[in-house]
């Protein structure tokens, strides 16, 4: 495991909530008066992490040059912080050619083959491609290791125990990774969900599994050590659950009426606690605080002008790369 | 002692083994994986003696967990392996269509071309031996209507072989579907067509290239894999009546040789599709609306097709062969195109 730095973290959780926060308004921006989903620059649905920044920077924290990632349908997160290209992944977004897939995938279909990033927007299905991932570092004899990654609901789908067992019997360097925000789209945990922690369920796989509680970014960056020193070295998988926070709605244009604890979400955000904590710590100044924003506001604003520039695809476009 | 080099005969089960086996040979990024492909050497003999040559770490027995093996196969093929992956039976696909259609086939485009899927997914297809609904599928159409996976349908030896090794070179997923009963395997009922002369060494056939499995003048019968062979049977008995048949092989759905049958159906102006998967919807379909989008006026006479009518696959013989595309059945449509 690398040496903790607290700084590089905290700024990596900045950078990615300015993302969310931008993509976010330029979503709803031109969606108006009549909301259309399909309306405006950004089309589509959107599934935006403010909130989850600590399941992603505190396990990218410890990933290195060929370590893959799966994400789901919410990617952003996982992206930035595994070093996709953030003008390339916005270009996408925006469905631009510019963008990683040239427009092809969108938002829930973020493919960087440099690394080893890509999504499934089907939840649980990332799994079983991390699964191979991991077999093909196996074979390969590299110590690389693959995050597959998920959220509480999807750990009910068959392809997600498939995947566990699979991991397991082969001994495969994948570490799964289940953010659990307490909602399934509008359905809470206790009611999808046998038990209450799903780390429980990877002793049922003979792997190791740890529940992170309080959305602790470095009690994540913890966890997802000893899990991925054990995958490097041979060991095998290992599950690590962190209860986490879906700040903005399941999708965006989602009113939540069925959230009860709407009222408190900004009060447990996990980035002024982390802040708050440095500070307590001697480790973060108000003017680094300052900066870090001012250096997140400025990247993420040259990155929706990069994508607000690159080049619309063409109709014809759509018939090509069927084949390669 | 004979000097004489006898012509080699195998069988189509032992072509396709031979084809991943110098696959295997030439590249070690190919290994295989599926249930009971190791030891037992796959429940239809695709991968007859492969273990004992590579053993168990390229020749990998999976759990029974499709969904988990096809989406590793996935994965491995995205980081640059070429993985053989054997769903056992087609009709297995309602556990892992997800990773079929939405992963395997999905990938490239949705990259924008970026991410190449190199993987062969093979599973046993057709009926014939009382295997009943859940085991005697071709669901082939299935699979040829969804984009991005190349659809392979070997009918002979000779063909098995050559098309096996040109999937597993093919930087695309390819859907690779033999007929349970061209295998020419020992425990089930087979054609003598489902042996044949194959090279020992390596060669290709191409995928997207149908063939001539027989030459004729008066009808063309369009099919694939097993119904291949029982068409070829049809068109000899034909010949001695004075009706020539000839016997298009299409050998993949995905690509489809258009040229190749309206060619074919060009000359004869007669046409029948044999098809073992579902009427509606499916191959023949296909056929007709490529002929009627090209030039109506090829026909002579009305298009004809045979196929399973819409229901699923009886148990029972009388009933399953009451709806299988069996040679009486096709010499009676293709007599009736002359009529």
């Amino acid at each position: 495991m690398g040496e903790l730095d607290r700084l590089a973290m905290y700024t990596q959780m900045v950078r990615i909530r300015q993302y969310e926060s931008r993509i976010m308004q330029e979503y709803h921006a031109d969606k108006s008066p009549a909301w259309d989903i399909g309306a405006g620059l950004i089309p589509g649905e959107m599934h935006l992490a403010a909130g989850q920044e600590p399941a992603a920077v505190g396990v990218c924290a410890h990933l290195k040059k060929g370590d893959a990632i799966t994400a789901p349908h919410r990617p952003h997160h996982f992206a930035l912080a595994h070093g996709v290209d953030m003008n390339k992944m916005t270009a996408e977004i925006y469905g631009r050619t510019g963008g990683l897939c040239k427009g092809k995938g969108g938002h829930m279909h973020l493919f960087d083959p440099e690394n080893h990033f890509s999504c499934s927007g089907i939840i649980a299905q990332g799994l079983p491609v991390a699964c191979g991932q991991a077999l093909a570092f196996q074979r390969k004899g590299t110590d690389n290791v693959a995050i597959a990654v998920t959220g509480e609901g999807a750990a009910n789908q068959g392809a997600f125990h498939e995947s566990l067992n699979l991991a397991a019997v082969w001994d495969l360097p994948v570490i799964f990774v289940i953010e659990d925000n307490d909602w399934a789209i509008s359905v809470p945990k206790d009611a999808s969900t046998a038990g209450a922690s799903n780390a429980d369920r990877a002793a049922g796989y003979g792997m190791p599994g740890v529940r992170v509680e309080d959305n602790d970014v470095e009690a994540m960056y913890e966890a997802a050590g000893a899990a991925i020193d054990r995958a490097r070295a041979g060991d095998g998988p290992s599950l690590i659950e962190i209860h986490t926070l879906r700040l903005f709605g399941h999708f965006e244009g989602d009113a939540q009426a069925y959230r009860p604890e709407l009222a408190t979400v900004n009060e447990r955000d996990p980035i002024p606690k982390y802040a708050a904590t440095l500070q307590e710590l001697g480790e973060l100044t108000d003017d680094q605080i300052a900066s870090i924003q001012a250096d997140a506001d400025a990247e993420v604003d040259a990155a929706i002008e990069f994508a607000k520039a690159s080049p619309e695809p063409a109709p014809e476009d759509a018939l090509l790369h069927v084949f390669a | 002692m004979s000097t004489t080099t006898e012509t080699r005969r195998i069988t189509t089960a032992k072509a396709m083994a031979e084809g991943i086996g110098l696959e295997m040979q030439r590249d070690p990024n190919v290994f295989v994986m599926g249930e009971d492909v190791g030891a037992y050497g796959g429940i239809f003999g695709s991968t007859t003696d492969l273990f004992g040559e590579f053993g168990a770490d390229r020749v990998i027995d999976t759990p029974i967990s499709e969904t988990g093996f096809i989406g590793a196969g996935i994965g491995a093929a995205v980081e640059g392996l070429r993985p053989v992956v054997e769903l056992m039976f087609v009709d297995f696909y309602g556990v892992c269509m997800d990773q079929i259609s939405n992963h395997m086939a999905k990938i490239h485009y949705e990259s924008g071309g970026n991410v190449k899927v190199p993987m062969v997914l093979m599973t046993a297809t057709g009926g014939g031996y009382s295997d009943a609904a859940q085991h005697s599928q071709c669901l082939w159409g299935t699979f040829a209507h969804l984009p991005g996976m190349k659809v392979v349908v070997p009918s002979n030896p000779y063909d098995a072989k050559g098309l096996m090794i040109s999937a597993i070179q093919d930087d695309n997923p390819v859907m690779y579907m033999f007929h349970k009963g061209g295998q020419g395997l020992v425990w089930m009922e087979k054609n003598p067509r489902s042996i044949g002369e194959v090279p020992e060494e390596s060669y290709t056939v191409p995928i997207g290239k149908a063939a001539i499995a027989k030459e004729g003048s008066d009808v063309t019968i369009v099919t694939l894999s097993l119904s291949v062979q029982h068409s070829l049977d049809v068109a000899e008995e034909l010949e001695a009546e004075g009706i020539s048949v000839e016997v298009v092989d299409l050998r993949s759905l995905v690509p489809l040789d258009k040229e190749t049958v309206l060619e074919s159906v060009g000359k004869t102006g007669r046409v029948l599709v044999v098809d073992e998967d579902y009427k509606s919807f499916g191959l023949t379909g296909e056929i007709a609306a490529i002929i009627a989008e090209t030039d109506p006026g090829l026909l002579k006479k009305p298009f004809s097709r045979l196929a399973v009518p819409d229901v699923p696959i009886p148990y029972a013989r009388p009933m399953e062969y009451g709806i299988l595309p069996t040679r009486d059945k096709i010499k009676a449509a293709v007599k009736d195109l002359m009529a």
